[in-house]
């Protein structure tokens, strides 16, 4: 048919609207970046519906803050940080042609992944257990402000806080499964042996995607989970 | 290159022989699976014709119903549903998708030198996303609708209305995605596939004006799909974030609505100004006037099409001093725009100018296009806007630069590549005769009014039986608009007349610059034969038009 | 004030009209003149800085007085005078509720005398709606959950349009009134004619029924602060801040008390959310407002820019 190919060594990974395998590698990572920015701006949007309502509500989210298990949540950073170790290590594996390292760091990634996700379980449930999940059953009565005692948050407030709170975390948590989905077909390409050291574009890019989630993550966790703490 | 006369041309079956992207493969199948990014095009070109007629059967109702000052036609929630629905419609499905993913897809590779977007499974994923997104609504829309507006306002979306917020909303975000796939492909396909030569400064004004808008779709459209995301789980659970009865404010709704929906009325209009830039280089046989100018102007209207959101709330109660604030920005993003008409005008000082059926759309998107604009000034006004914010005369503004811009700089657009893109030319006299129809069917429309807006008409009323002396230029706007469609139906027929009986199109039947046009009509499927090497500067009409050459683009 | 919104607009009729004219004559010369003739090139003109800064310099400063005038006429649109008489306005779907300070209630219709300065303190029960006065080419959103504010001074008696101008439902189109002006003899003829008495008297029933003077004494014995003289002045929260106490403040105390504490107060005072009407907080702020003693500054209720904390003014 139509075949302008006039290379001579045509690189099998080479797609055909490519004129070089360099070319494809720059696409396909400026692709992800921007892709990125796009994301920046979906989380940024209530970033700022945050920022606005801590403004003006600070005691009553200062109170709401204090009841969620800042534990769980620092271990979900590390957690997330130390996937993100593991990613790195992929992507290094990837670029020196270990194969074991390969497959152990994605395999690694994802176990942090789930356990991210577990713990999020557990602290979504603990919420609901408490009422604090907004909607016809939420009850946040009687609960100090920090640094304020006997006065107690409003309890409507309290709910724009828990609303915020599982609009983001969820959001990120949907992110964090994408993710997983992501690894997993990185996995299952590992395992068939389709990267080498010329062509492992998806673990790079796979990488910058969950390096992102994880940055978000660094974000949302000072945010909702410490809030004036030190009172 | 170029431009036989009909009566030299080779007989149409040869022509018909020669592969190309339309006849390399036949079948559903083939279409509904491909990654050429020149079917991509039509694809979207079938669907978003389809939005624009459903959109445009909205309109004529609304028009039918105020043709009477009474409530007669329709009943109030009904009315309610169809400005709404026409809104949806027009802008998610219509203007936003038009240009970029008909003509950008198209041409964005060809003017640049690949042979394909940078991603052409994202593009096809992209079209995907857009029919979901289109189904939804359409379902939306057959059970039962949404009557909020287009701007869906909390309180009243997310509290007070009964219809299918949800749904819409939906519908709207996954459109959404489509729009930021493709504005992501042709960043990374201008920054990373371009012909060797082709240097920024030498891409087509086509490229830097899709260039621009892209970068608006990337940032903007994100927002307003978390928005939503807010709006329906508000409604959903009731969390109070917009409901002040829960400690919400109603008005964070609308700064997070505009800040995404006033950079989308730059998605809708830069591309029509990249087209109408080819037109006029074109048809004038010279290089644009101000190159650079024109290029950063592009871009300065995407910097600061974001920076002016609220000049939609100078009477939604934000303070006095934000207004100024906004104002001023708003008179900044003014200027780029005012910059171009001007160096559109100076393009046509000393050039040697043919009066074919793109050239006229592009006179009637300068003329439209700068009244829109001037409009613009004066509801940048505070004092102004205080009273014409709400009324018929914002109606009429943005009607103005959405449909005397950017539907006119689409439709030239349309007739100025229908070549290369059918392999066929349209008829000439019936193409002219259509752009005259749609300049004064279009005037008769919108201009009455700016008069009903200033006189205190308000939008979105479907009863005026209190002031009935608003009639007369309501009247004045319907027959304008029946003018205005069957000049909008007129290019659906000889377009589609055009595929099985128009004249083949030569390589270059307008003899115009561009590596789109250096190739044949229509493409084969990969473009060119050889990857093309770039030496020389954009818009090089006077080689193109160089004496031991035709002059004159004959293409009839 | 439609008259100086006029004059702008006739001003920019003017000049908008003489740049779209300019362009429109360039441009249908330069097709005509310019006419491709067999045997005549185009020139190839790369540009001119010069000119691109010319025609970017002078359309600018056009704007920029244009922009000027738009905003002297707006900061006097949104500036009420001190002494203006007031009405509050509570919009619901689909009607005007208007109650003048006097105590006269109008519904879709508002009586005012010819040549008086009038504010309109308004708010909704509802949804989003808009005031819009096409005669006085003045216009102001009407939001839930605080006040906004819109004044005018009629100068013509007359009857005159009164629409919604946002979009608010099924019957938006049906929300209109009229604002009808009056010679100041008919207009006292009218508000003297029924009512139960002025605002304030109904607010300070209210305000005896409700309890509030259990805690809201008028000496320091008080387990609330004393309001005599409270509105306009500035007040001290517990959290430092200080704000001024203006009509969205008073109206928030009453319906979120914890949100700004006054300083060196418990923390005890019930919510009315939901026990008190838009009405009766309109009357109850009215009656706070009568036992200050001069009339303080007037509300700058407006400026309410989303980024700050509600109810505190722009110091």
């Amino acid at each position: 048919m139509h075949d302008n190919s006039t290379v001579a060594v045509h690189d099998p990974a080479l797609l055909h609207h490519f004129a070089e395998p360099q070319q494809q590698r720059d696409a396909a990572s400026l692709g992800m970046w921007v892709f990125l920015a796009t994301e920046v701006m979906f989380f940024g949007g209530l970033f700022c519906a945050y920022l606005v309502y801590r403004r003006w509500y600070f005691g009553d989210f200062a109170a709401a803050s204090k009841s969620i298990n800042m534990w769980l949540g620092a271990t979900n950073t590390a957690v997330l940080i130390c996937s993100s170790l593991t990613v790195v290590l992929a992507v290094w594996a990837a670029q020196t042609a270990r194969r074991t390292l390969l497959i152990g760091s994605l395999v690694l990634t994802m176990l942090l992944g789930f356990a991210f996700l577990g713990i999020k379980g557990i602290e979504y449930r603990d919420k609901f257990v408490e009422h604090h999940v907004p909607g016809a059953s939420f009850s946040f009565e009687h609960e100090e402000i920090p640094g304020h005692p006997g006065q107690y948050a409003n309890p409507q407030h309290a709910q724009i806080f828990f609303s915020l709170y599982f609009v983001m975390t969820g959001l990120h948590a949907l992110h964090m499964i994408i993710g997983l989905g992501i690894f997993l077909w990185l996995l299952i390409m590992a395992w068939k042996g389709r990267f080498t050291p010329e062509w492992h574009t998806p673990i790079e890019i796979g990488g910058l995607y969950w390096h992102f989630v994880d940055i978000v993550w660094i974000y949302l966790f000072p945010l909702l989970y410490l809030i004036d703490r030190h009172k | 290159m170029s431009m036989p006369s009909a009566m030299t041309q080779p007989p149409i079956p040869q022509a018909a022989e020669r592969e190309n992207y339309l006849n390399k493969e036949y079948g559903a199948w083939s279409w509904l699976f491909t990654t050429d990014h020149k079917r991509i095009a039509l694809l979207y070109l079938i669907s978003i014709t389809f939005f624009f007629f459903i959109g445009g059967f909205f309109a004529l109702l609304i028009r039918l119903e105020l043709l009477t000052p009474a409530g007669d036609l329709v009943q109030a929630d009904t009315y309610n549903k169809l400005f709404t629905m026409h809104g949806m419609v027009m802008v998610f499905f219509f203007l936003i998708p038009s240009i970029p993913a008909v003509l950008g897809n198209f041409l964005v590779p060809l003017m640049i030198g690949a042979k394909d977007l940078a991603f052409p499974k994202i593009n096809l994923f992209s079209w995907y996303l857009y029919i979901i997104g289109g189904v939804m609504m359409m379902h939306c829309m057959l059970t039962g609708g949404v009557d909020t507006g287009w701007t869906f306002y909390a309180p009243f979306s997310t509290n007070f209305t009964n219809t299918k917020i949800v749904e819409a909303g939906l519908a709207i975000f996954v459109a959404g995605f489509s729009s930021i796939l493709t504005g992501l492909n042709f960043v990374v396909t201008i920054h990373r596939m371009r012909a060797p030569g082709m240097t920024w400064s030498r891409l087509p004004l086509f490229i830097w004006a899709h260039y621009a808008t892209s970068i608006i779709q990337l940032l903007g459209t994100p927002v307003i799909a978390v928005t939503i995301v807010l709006v329906a789980a508000e409604r959903a659970l009731h969390l109070g974030i917009f409901d002040p009865k829960l400690g919400g404010d109603p008005v964070l709704f609308q700064h997070l609505f505009w800040f995404y929906s006033h950079p989308a009325v730059y998605i809708m209009i830069l591309p029509a100004m990249g087209v109408v830039t080819e037109i006029i280089a074109c048809f004038s046989r010279k290089r644009i006037f101000g190159y650079s100018f024109v290029a950063f102007s592009s871009i300065a209207i995407a910097v600061f099409g974001f920076l002016v959101w609220a000049h939609h709330m100078f009477v939604a109660g934000i303070s006095v001093y934000s207004a100024l604030v906004f104002s001023f920005l708003s008179y900044a993003v003014a200027l780029p725009s005012a910059i171009k008409v001007f160096n559109w005008t100076a393009t046509l000082y000393k050039g040697s100018i043919h009066y074919d059926a793109p050239m006229l759309y592009a006179f009637g998107f300068l003329g439209l296009f700068t009244i829109g604009g001037l409009t613009g000034l004066f509801l940048a006004a505070l004092g102004i806007d205080v009273h014409v914010t709400d009324t018929y005369f914002v109606v009429a503004h943005f009607h103005y630069i959405m449909v005397g811009g950017a539907v006119m700089g689409y439709l030239g657009g349309m007739h100025f590549w229908w070549p290369k893109i059918s392999g066929r030319l349209y008829p000439e006299g019936w193409a002219r005769l259509a752009a005259l129809i749609v300049f004064i069917g279009f005037n008769l429309t919108f201009f009455p009014q700016f008069l009903l807006g200033y006189m205190g008409m308000p939008r979105r009323y479907y009863d005026y039986s209190h002031m009935p002396e608003f009639q007369v230029l309501n009247v004045l706007s319907t027959a304008g608009a029946t003018v205005l469609g069957v000049g909008y139906l007129l290019p659906m027929v000889y377009f589609l007349w055009s595929m099985r009986y128009g004249k083949p199109a030569s390589d270059n039947p307008w003899n115009a610059a561009g590596l789109e046009w250096k190739t044949t009509s229509p493409p084969t499927t990969f473009n060119f034969d050889e990857e093309p090497v770039v030496t020389w500067e954009a818009y090089n009409y006077e080689e193109l038009d160089a004496p031991h050459k035709e002059e004159v683009p004959v293409a009839r | 004030m439609a008259g100086h919104v006029d004059a702008l607009y006739i001003f920019l009729l003017i000049v908008t009209g003489m740049m779209a004219l300019l362009v429109f004559v360039l441009v249908i010369f330069f097709a005509a003149r310019f006419r491709h003739r067999p045997g005549v090139r185009a020139e190839q003109i790369e540009g001119s800085t010069a000119l691109e800064v010319t025609w970017s310099a002078i359309p600018f400063l056009i704007f920029m007085v244009i922009f000027g005038w738009g905003a002297l006429v707006y900061f006097q649109e949104r500036t009420p005078p001190d002494d203006a008489t007031e009405v509050y306005v509570v919009a619901k779907q689909w009607m005007w509720k208007l109650e003048h300070a006097e105590g006269q209630r109008e519904i879709n219709e508002l009586h005012v005398p010819v040549g008086r300065d009038v504010k309109l303190i308004m708010t909704s029960q509802d949804v989003i709606h808009s005031f819009y006065i096409p005669a006085f080419r003045i216009k102001q959103d009407v939001l839930p959950g605080r006040y906004t504010v819109e004044w005018f001074r009629a100068t013509k008696p007359g009857v005159y349009h009164l629409f919604c101008a946002e979009y608010c439902g099924t019957q938006h189109s049906g929300m209109v009134g009229d604002i009808i002006v009056q010679e100041p003899a008919q207009y006292e003829a009218w508000i003297n004619g029924g009512s139960g008495g002025p605002l304030s008297a109904t607010g300070e029933k209210i305000f005896s029924e409700l309890g509030c003077a259990t805690c809201h004494r008028t000496d320091t014995q008080g387990r609330g602060p004393n309001l005599q003289g409270v509105f306009g002045k500035p007040v001290q929260l517990e959290d430092g801040r200080t704000v001024t106490a203006d009509e969205n403040y008073l109206r928030e105390c009453i319906l979120d008390p914890g949100a700004k504490r006054v300083k060196g107060f418990q923390p005890i005072m019930p919510t009315f959310q939901g026990l008190v009407t838009e009405e009766q907080v309109n009357a109850l702020v009215a009656y706070i407002k009568s036992i200050s003693p001069a009339k303080p500054e007037a509300v700058r209720a407006q400026a309410q820019p989303n980024a700050q904390p509600k109810g505190s003014q722009v110091q």
